[in-house]
């Protein structure tokens, strides 16, 4: 078992024990080798089942906005660095109160996938000790930040001609079977009614056709534009193995050149898609 | 008109209330412009989903133009300022997923710029014309 194992353990109980909140989400050893899955504790006994390893990849941000924790009172939710950008996101949009969260931060040295690979949000990661929090466990961790693996699959795509980007793209979403694991896994895929779910009007195709997949698949990482904090929820659930990321990371890139903002920082600070400037690049309009 | 009979198809989104007039003014002034836009017209630029863009694509067309009030002279202070920030993104996103940024156009145009909207229509139609028809997203949305 290790520290921070314990060290969740031991708050979790204590907050419950308190009635500081009503449950802890968190992550339990799963049903096969070191995977995890998330669970919500609700008494001191059931903190014993909390574990903490690099099997825990799971963001459980997304749970907040969804039944039975939407309308529980308080809640404490145990999140690595990455998770917690994605809860300063709701925070920022006012989609969970601060004073209802207890942020029980981990520190982190990056997670696994199934096949033992780190994650590119791993290589790239610059909140291994988290910032925002309640309570932290763990010992601090030192971030060394590789930016070239984050961009390094983008300006491989970018390098292409843009027939070629055209066919990379329509091979990707061709194997989208449109079950929406990636809006379902995100943190901030926030609407209750999801545009591709409405259908007065229909505005997106919903079989697994190229017609839809193209517009599902670009709408959704275009609503994410300036929100998205990048912790690979989508791309990790994703069953077919679209590389989602890419459309996320290169909005990001151009929101932090175009309008000096990063998501997830900053609870305080307004998104960039809620204001302007009025010296906004104006070049490519005629 | 092209040899095989095909024409440009051109959806232009405008604003109720520049670019709308400014075409309006370009009517009653009696100017001659490109027929082949379809004009959509919608309150703001800031009402301009990317969505809009997509099922203009879908449904056919093979250039959009989206136009509205100059920085500054938004009937709602502030539309075109969220809108031009929306541009910014949606066109490197449909960049990265090699839409060619060629059929794509943004202006802006006063109610007194119908002169403005003749030669933006018309050269953009006729630049569309050199490129052909959009086949590659045809042939996907008719698979």
């Amino acid at each position: 078992m290790s520290d921070r194992t314990a060290v969740i353990r031991e708050i979790a109980a204590k907050w419950l024990e308190e009635g500081i909140v009503e449950a802890v989400l968190g992550w339990e050893a799963g049903t096969y080798g070191d995977r995890t899955s998330p669970v919500i504790i609700r008494s001191v006994e059931e903190s014993e089942r909390l574990v903490f390893n690099e099997r825990c990849t799971n963001n459980l941000a997304t749970y907040l906005l969804r039944e039975p924790v939407r309308s529980m009172g308080s809640v404490a939710i145990v999140a690595k660095g990455c998770d917690v950008k994605s809860l300063i996101g709701l925070v920022q949009e006012s989609q969970v109160p601060r004073e209802k969260m207890k942020i029980l931060a981990v520190t982190c040295e990056g997670v696994k996938d199934d096949q033992g690979r780190v994650p590119v949000k791993c290589a790239a990661c610059d909140v291994n000790t988290p910032v925002y929090f309640d309570e932290i466990a763990g010992e601090k961790v030192e971030s060394s930040p590789d930016n070239e693996a984050r961009m390094k699959r983008v300006a491989e795509i970018e390098a292409m001609s843009n027939e070629e980007r055209y066919r990379f793209w329509r091979e990707q979403f061709d194997k989208c079977i449109r079950c929406y694991a990636c809006r379902e896994a995100c943190p901030l895929c926030i609407c209750a009614r999801c545009i591709a779910d409405k259908n007065q009007p229909q505005w997106v195709d919903t079989s697994a056709h190229p017609r839809g997949n193209f517009s599902w698949n670009l709408v959704r990482a275009f609503h994410l534009a300036g929100r998205c904090v990048e912790c690979e929820a989508c791309e990790t659930a994703c069953p077919a193995d679209i590389p989602l990321m890419l459309l996320n990371r290169v909005m990001a890139r151009e929101v932090a050149e175009a309008f000096s903002y990063e998501a997830g920082r900053d609870p305080e600070s307004d998104p960039p898609l809620r204001t302007f400037n009025l010296d906004d690049d104006n070049s490519f309009i005629l | 008109m092209a040899e095989n009979g095909w024409e440009p198809r051109i959806v232009a989104f405008v604003c109720n209330w520049c670019t709308y007039s400014g075409m309006d003014l370009a009517g009653t002034s009696r100017m001659h412009y490109a027929p082949n836009v379809r004009v959509i017209k919608i309150p703001c630029t800031g009402r301009f989903d990317p969505l809009f863009l997509i099922k203009a694509f879908e449904k056919g067309a093979d250039g959009v133009l989206v136009s509205g009030c100059h920085p500054g002279d938004c009937h709602y202070s502030e539309g075109n300022y969220n809108a031009r920030r929306k541009f910014t993104l949606f066109r490197k996103l449909i960049a990265f997923a090699g839409i060619d940024l060629e059929r794509v156009r943004f202006s802006w145009i006063s109610a007194a710029e119908g002169g403005k909207w003749v030669e933006v229509i018309n050269e953009f139609t006729r630049h569309i014309e050199g490129k052909g028809p959009f086949a590659e997203y045809r042939e996907m949305i008719d698979e």
